[in-house]
């Protein structure tokens, strides 16, 4: 099997030392960078990487951080830890496994758009992660790898760590922030973007937990190295984290571009107790339902090619849905996590999701009348495009595709009652 | 001019100032697109979603940057989603669509929304008929309900938020209108939203809960009826009122009121069975050169006293050691022979007559007249003065706060503009804001020192130097060789101008922050003299009438120096204590020194004005007569009392500090038997042989427009003239006025447009010479024995005009003392202690009086901050007083100090 790249404690043991990474070339690069690199080289290695954000948009690292306001300091980066989409847990593996890693490319993020103070934004569940990211973090300071005038140069860089409250919606970026500057997590009117104008009003970038662990091998293997992984427009390697009906669910590491059938069927092992697989939401609660036809099974999971399924990558988190499951229950479940974790802050995703629970739940439990799953389409739709952020539009993601796509199970359900 | 771009707006060609918003650009031709959300005068937020249009931009080509044609016209691409017109800016070449099936289907979704959470209990709801929820439901919502109604969502109704505002949980939509109000316009985040999703609540932080002197704005901005304040909460509905433009006489500023009544039983006058006028609420009237489209709390929730029960109700006259009622006749009669003694008609040398800045100009120079015309004194009562320079050295006409920005200074001296003129305060905040440089001198912190570039502190009693210092540049030399990093070792006298009093023990330490403040205040005045525009106000934070006229003195020389009069937005702005009090001056009344005043007159003529409450001591003339509301310590002691009419029952005229003349209109009927003063002191008059004008405030008015030069010309008329400048939208809907109505609703909330006067600046006389040449001003000189008490303004005092309102009295509070820690510790009290330290203060020459001590450095050492209006009566800044601990009792007792 290949070699892994960002989930590296599976093949070294104790990677999660400072000494082991140190000995596997650890800090090389951010020495490198530092010591020798203009901070636009940085950018650019990363750029030409084509390294896309794994936070759920896929939006191109190294054009992000060339993004930051020149004309406004200090500058600020921001990781984001919060990885609160259910059926996601990679990002947990990257800080407990192979923590380090992901500090250098912090710190070389910092570097390249010149910030000397980063954030590391985890959720509120994550403090013992936080607590030993902190430990780690005081290693690197007395290691002489962060902190004032780094390799006897006039760079310094402190990180924190900073734990959030248990709100899904402080994975959004601009949410992240407020929360952060110690507001209500919700998220901020954009344009001005982060970049633009960010954490305590100044330029900062924010990325992904798994985005910046790729970074340090970037700078030390190369961009052509990094684009020999994945796909054309997808460059690299994706952690896919794979739940639902499958016999071996867990985080895989895959170039992007693997298809659904060999990470489902083939890493996976399949489906659990001879059921046959139904559906697939690629990218956790908020996905689409694909249905699982051959064809989807046989489509490379990459940036491009998800959206003709009429879905998104996201964040890859992959839940498997076979035939045991009903639909209506399932985005009764999707719902009512939309519902909990809507921040309020705009009227379509405060009171559509409320509404579209209580219809969910009455479908879900056989006591609704075709009316009201046709009530359940219409309030989706009227939800559709409206919202403030991208939270309320996932949360009719499945609601939508579900209806459209398992038409059955719905009238299964009404007939059932009527 | 800022660039202007070219936009379509439903087919309507607009031109807009670059930067502006879709929803204010459509407003301006008279499209209105309903907002929850948006409010003109906060940021938006674009948080309801109720605004939602369609729009279209112009295809640039990358490469030639030229828009792409398409059958000769510049080729449009729209978003796929509709847009929120309350936060996208308008461009070149835009085209915005808010009538189309698209966005009228958004809008009814997003109302649908709203009401799936609404308790729709409008019948019971204040807001019901003048809520923009219910309107733009009607308009543009769905008719019937689709939600089930026992899955309603249901909150808690009647959640007290403070003493003053409710909060509704379940009408609440969640627009945040209040939460950026208190934090982007009072400057007070006290509220704010807690929990998530459907669970979003308005709470306060603050303790006690909403604490902020603007707080009654956030019901009228409020979309819904989910913040009522709690003394118009279920008392009334808007149809049923009628209401009246007013002015409310608090403070200086002069906002524009509006007051809302209805017949009710148990109305003033009434009968049981046909009822009399009540006034139900105060509004904001708008008037953006005065208030906007705001009032503080005191002006919404004091007009009460107007009302009170225990106004006088008929002339009194003192018969056998009592004041016992008598008819008009007898008490005018009676009055007229007791003032004019011994001495004949026309030369009643002995007689002072005293009025004050609660009464109107008409008032006023009736009160001048009678007085010029019997052969005595008038006097203006005030413990301010300066007054005589404004006609100099005011504010220019044209002048309006709202236009001062960048390239303006304004210098605030001697004033707590938070507590002594709210609306002021909110104004020059919002200057800072926009770039003036802000230069605060005070005492004492300040809340506005946290918007001031510079902040000057001073000694108490060398106010005046330093507002020389700011104007003079020999002085300026001087301390920009204090400034300098040698003479730190040496400071310079001028250093010592910047110095808070301190015992020589404490000077070591602040020795090395000497030359950072002096280089402060060089630099503050190097900032001054270089604006293009600059505006001073003056206050009273620890001054009396001879302190103020030094002050004003100062900055008039100040502004004369650096050529900073005559032009708009330049001059000096007095921070009177009264609605009126320049209209006094402009009329020729004085601040007189009453100690000397009253020891020089057999007799006197006191008319809205309580001095023997303010202090006890003064010298008691052989007869007295009061004109008064209440039956004061003045009026107790008054061989007859004449029982005036309250602001509310009358019409008139207020000369606001900014020298803005503006009109006022009766809101309620009188109480019987009382009388107009103005109508008082002419009949007065008529009884000492006098011909005073005294049919209407209007005839008295146009005496005074010929025979006062700065009032030349105006009329009633002028001064109820409005333009269209005033709706928010800038020019006028031409649509009916129900509709605009409406439509103001939503856009701006439920204060009134105002459409009966913005009132007339009055103009400046031409510079005396005198004034060009800058003198010194000598230092007060305060002897250094014991400690300085300094007087100090809170906004909410046991005056008379607060204490009626039941509201307002909960958030008096208890009498107070500021003292030093320092000071505190020297006297063995304790600081930091809960309940605060009850402590004996002992002024020489006063009673000795208890107070709670607020100990911390808030107060300068050496100085005790003694608020006015809450029992002890201190004028002017007294030194040798002292501070005496009282055996700690519960606060209970304290409280009991208040006057019940
Ligand atoms: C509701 C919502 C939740 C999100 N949660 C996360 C999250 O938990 N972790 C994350 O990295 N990005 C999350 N994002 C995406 C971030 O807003 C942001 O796009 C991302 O952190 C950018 O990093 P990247 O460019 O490296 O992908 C969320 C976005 C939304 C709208
Ligand atoms: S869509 Fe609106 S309510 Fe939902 S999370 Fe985003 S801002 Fe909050
Ligand atoms: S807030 Fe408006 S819509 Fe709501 S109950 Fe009151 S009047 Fe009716
Ligand atoms: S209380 Fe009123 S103003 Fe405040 S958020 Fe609710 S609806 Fe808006
Ligand atoms: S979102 Fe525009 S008015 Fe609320």
């Amino acid at each position: 099997m290949a070699e892994h790249i960002l989930l590296r404690h599976r093949d070294i043991p104790n990677i999660d030392r400072l000494e082991v990474y140190r000995q596997q070339g650890g800090f090389e690069a951010f020495q490198k960078a530092v010591a020798s690199l203009t901070p636009d080289a940085v950018t650019d290695i990363v750029k030409a990487s084509g390294l896309r954000g794994r936070g759920g948009a896929g939006f191109p690292t190294g054009m992000k951080w060339s993004f930051t306001d020149r004309k406004n300091w200090p500058h600020y980066v921001v990781c984001n830890a919060d990885e609160s989409e259910p059926g996601t847990f990679k990002d947990r593996e990257i800080l407990t496994g192979n923590p380090f890693q992901l500090l250098e490319g912090v710190a070389i993020a910092s570097y390249a758009v010149g910030a000397r103070v980063a954030y590391i934004y985890l959720r509120g569940e994550f403090w013992p992660i936080a607590r030993e990211l902190d430990k780690r973090i005081a290693e690197l300071e007395a290691a002489g790898l962060l902190g004032d005038k780094l390799f006897g140069t006039e760079y310094s860089l402190r990180i924190y760590t900073h734990l959030g409250a248990g709100a899904y919606i402080c994975g959004e970026e601009t949410a992240l922030l407020e929360s952060i500057e110690g507001k209500l997590g919700q998220p901020r009117l954009r344009p001005p973007f982060p970049p633009a104008v960010g954490l305590f009003g100044k330029p900062t970038v924010i990325n992904n937990t798994e985005t910046l662990a790729n970074v340090p091998l970037i700078l030390q293997r190369g961009a052509e190295w990094f684009r020999s992984f994945g796909t054309e427009k997808s460059p690299g390697v994706k952690i896919f984290s794979l739940s639902g009906c499958v016999n071996r669910p867990g985080n895989y590491e895959l170039p992007l571009g693997t298809t659904f059938r060999e990470l489902i069927m083939g890493r996976g092992g399949g489906i659990a107790y001879g059921h046959k697989i139904k559906a697939i939401m690629p990218a956790g609660n908020s996905s689409s339902l694909i249905v699982a036809t051959d064809e989807a099974l046989n489509t490379p999971m990459d940036y491009e090619s998800v959206p003709k399924l009429g879905a998104q990558l996201g964040s890859a988190s992959v839940i498997v849905i076979d035939d045991s499951v009903d639909i209506p229950w399932l985005i009764n479940k999707t719902v009512h996590f939309f519902r909990h974790e809507s921040c309020g802050k705009c009227t379509p995703c405060r009171e559509g999701t409320y509404w579209m629970s209580q219809l969910t739940e009455r479908i879900a439990a056989g006591h609704a009348t075709a009316e009201d799953v046709a009530l359940l389409k219409a309030v989706a739709g009227q939800i559709k495009g409206k919202c403030f952020c991208a939270l309320g539009e996932f949360s009719i993601e499945a609601v939508l595709s579900g209806m459209d796509r398992f038409k059955d199970d719905f009238e299964a359900k009404v007939s059932s009652y009527e | 001019m800022s660039k202007q771009v070219n936009l379509t707006i439903d087919n309507q060609a607009v031109t807009a100032a670059e930067g502006a918003l879709i929803v204010d650009a459509a407003k301006k031709v008279g499209i209105n697109i309903p907002v929850f959300c948006y409010h003109p005068k906060l940021e938006p937020a674009g948080m309801c979603r109720m605004c939602l249009v369609e729009i279209g931009r112009p295809v640039i080509d990358r490469a030639t940057g030229a828009p792409v044609m398409e059958g000769g016209k510049p080729k449009l691409q729209f978003g796929p989603k509709l847009e929120t017109s309350c936060t996208t800016p308008v461009s070149e070449g835009m085209v915005v669509i808010t009538n189309s099936e698209k966005v009228k289907a958004a809008r009814k979704d997003v109302v649908e929304f709203l009401l799936t959470s609404h308790p729709l209990d409008c019948p019971v709801c204040d807001k019901g008929g003048e809520c923009p929820l219910q309107n733009l439901t009607l308009a543009h919502g769905p008719a019937t309900s689709r939600f089930l109604f026992n899955e309603k969502n249901h909150n808690a109704k009647h959640v007290p938020l403070g003493d003053l505002i409710y909060l509704d949980r379940e009408r609440c939509i969640q627009c945040g209108r209040c939460v950026r109000f208190q934090e982007k316009i009072a400057g007070d985040p006290v509220i704010g939203f807690y929990n998530r999703g459907r669970q979003m609540e308005i709470v306060t932080f603050s303790e006690p809960g909403f604490d902020s002197y603007f707080s009654g704005n956030t019901t009228d901005i409020c979309p819904v009826g989910a913040l009522t304040s709690a003394d118009f909460r279920f008392g009334a509905r808007p149809w049923e009122m009628k209401a009246t433009a007013s002015i409310c006489t608090h403070c200086a500023v002069g906002c524009n009121l509006a007051f809302n009544v209805r017949r009710e039983v148990g109305g003033k006058n009434g009968s049981p069975s046909k009822g009399g006028i009540v006034i139900k609420r105060a509004l904001p009237r708008q008037n953006e050169a005065v208030n906007e489209l705001w009032i503080c709390d005191k002006g919404r929730f004091a007009y009460q006293y107007s009302e009170s029960p225990t106004r006088l109700a008929t002339p009194l006259v003192r018969k056998d050691g009592e004041l016992t009622p008598a008819s008009w006749d007898v008490a005018l009669e009676y009055a007229a022979e007791g003032l004019l003694g011994e001495s004949k008609p026309g030369q009643a040398k002995d007689l002072l007559v005293i009025g004050s800045g609660r009464l109107a100009n008409e008032d006023l120079f009736t009160l001048r007249k009678l007085a010029e015309g019997a052969g005595g004194q008038a006097a203006l009562y005030s413990q301010s003065g300066g007054g005589d320079l404004l006609a100099q050295v005011g504010a220019a006409p044209g002048t309006n706060l709202a236009s001062l920005g960048k390239g303006s200074v304004i210098l605030v001296v001697a004033s707590d503009l938070h507590e002594e003129a709210p609306i002021w305060f909110l104004r020059v905040k919002q200057a800072a804001e926009r770039g003036a440089t802000l230069i605060v001198a005070a005492g004492r912190p300040t809340r506005l020192d946290r918007y001031a570039k510079y902040v000057i502190r001073y000694a108490y009693g060398e106010e005046a130097q330093i507002v020389a210092a700011l104007g003079d540049s020999p002085r300026r030399a001087e301390l920009v060789e204090a400034a300098k990093p040698a003479a730190a070792a040496k400071p310079a006298a001028a250093a010592k101008l910047v110095e808070a009093a301190k015992p020589a023990a404490a000077a070591k330490t602040v020795e090395a922050a000497k030359p950072a403040a002096a280089a402060r205040l060089v630099e503050a005045a190097e900032a001054f003299g270089k604006a293009e525009n600059a505006l001073v106000f003056f206050g009273s934070d620890g001054l009396g009438q001879s302190g103020a006229q030094s002050v004003a003195q100062a900055c008039a020389q100040l502004l004369a120096a650096t050529r900073h009069v005559g032009r708009p937005n330049n001059g000096l702005i007095p921070v009177w204590g009264r609605a009126n009090e320049q209209g006094g001056w402009e009329l020729g009344l004085k601040a007189a020194n009453l100690q000397t005043a009253l020891q020089a007159s057999t007799t006197a003529y006191i008319v809205a004005a309580d001095p023997y409450g303010d202090d006890p001591s003064l010298p008691a003339p052989s007869f007295l007569v009061v004109q008064e509301l209440f039956l004061t310590e003045t009026a107790r002691r008054a061989d007859v009392v004449f029982p005036a009419q309250a602001f509310t029952e009358r019409d008139g005229s207020f000369t606001s500090g900014e020298r803005r003349v503006q009109r006022y209109y009766p809101a309620t009927p009188a109480l019987a038997d009382c009388r107009p003063d103005y109508a008082i002191s002419a009949e007065l008059g008529q009884h000492l042989g006098l011909k005073l004008e005294g049919r209407s405030a209007a005839a008295i008015f146009a005496q005074i427009a010929t025979e006062i030069p700065a009032y030349k010309g105006l009329t009633y008329r002028r001064l109820a003239e409005t333009t269209n400048a005033t709706a928010i939208g800038a020019a006028k809907d031409p649509r009916d006025a129900e509709e605009r109505r409406c439509a103001d609703l939503y856009y701006s909330g439920a204060g009134y447009e105002n459409t009966q006067g913005l009132g007339v600046q009055l103009p400046l006389q031409t510079l005396s010479p005198a004034l060009s040449k800058p003198a010194a001003a000598p230092a007060a000189q305060l002897s250094k024995t014991g400690l300085l008490a300094v007087p100090v303004t809170q906004l909410y005092d046991l005056g008379q005009t607060v204490l009626p309102s039941a509201l307002l009295r909960q958030r008096i509070g208890e009498a107070w003392v500021g003292v030093n820690p320092a000071d505190a510790a020297e006297a063995g009290i304790e600081a930091g202690a809960a309940p605060a330290a009850i402590v004996q203060v002992v002024l020489p020459g006063k009673p000795e009086w208890r107070a709670a001590a607020r100990i911390d450095e808030r107060t300068p050492r050496g100085v005790l901050l003694i608020p006015r209006s809450m029992g002890l009566p201190l004028n002017a800044p007294l030194p040798g007083a002292s501070i005496r601990p009282v055996v700690r009792r519960d606060s209970q007792e304290a409280a009991s100090q208040q006057p019940a």
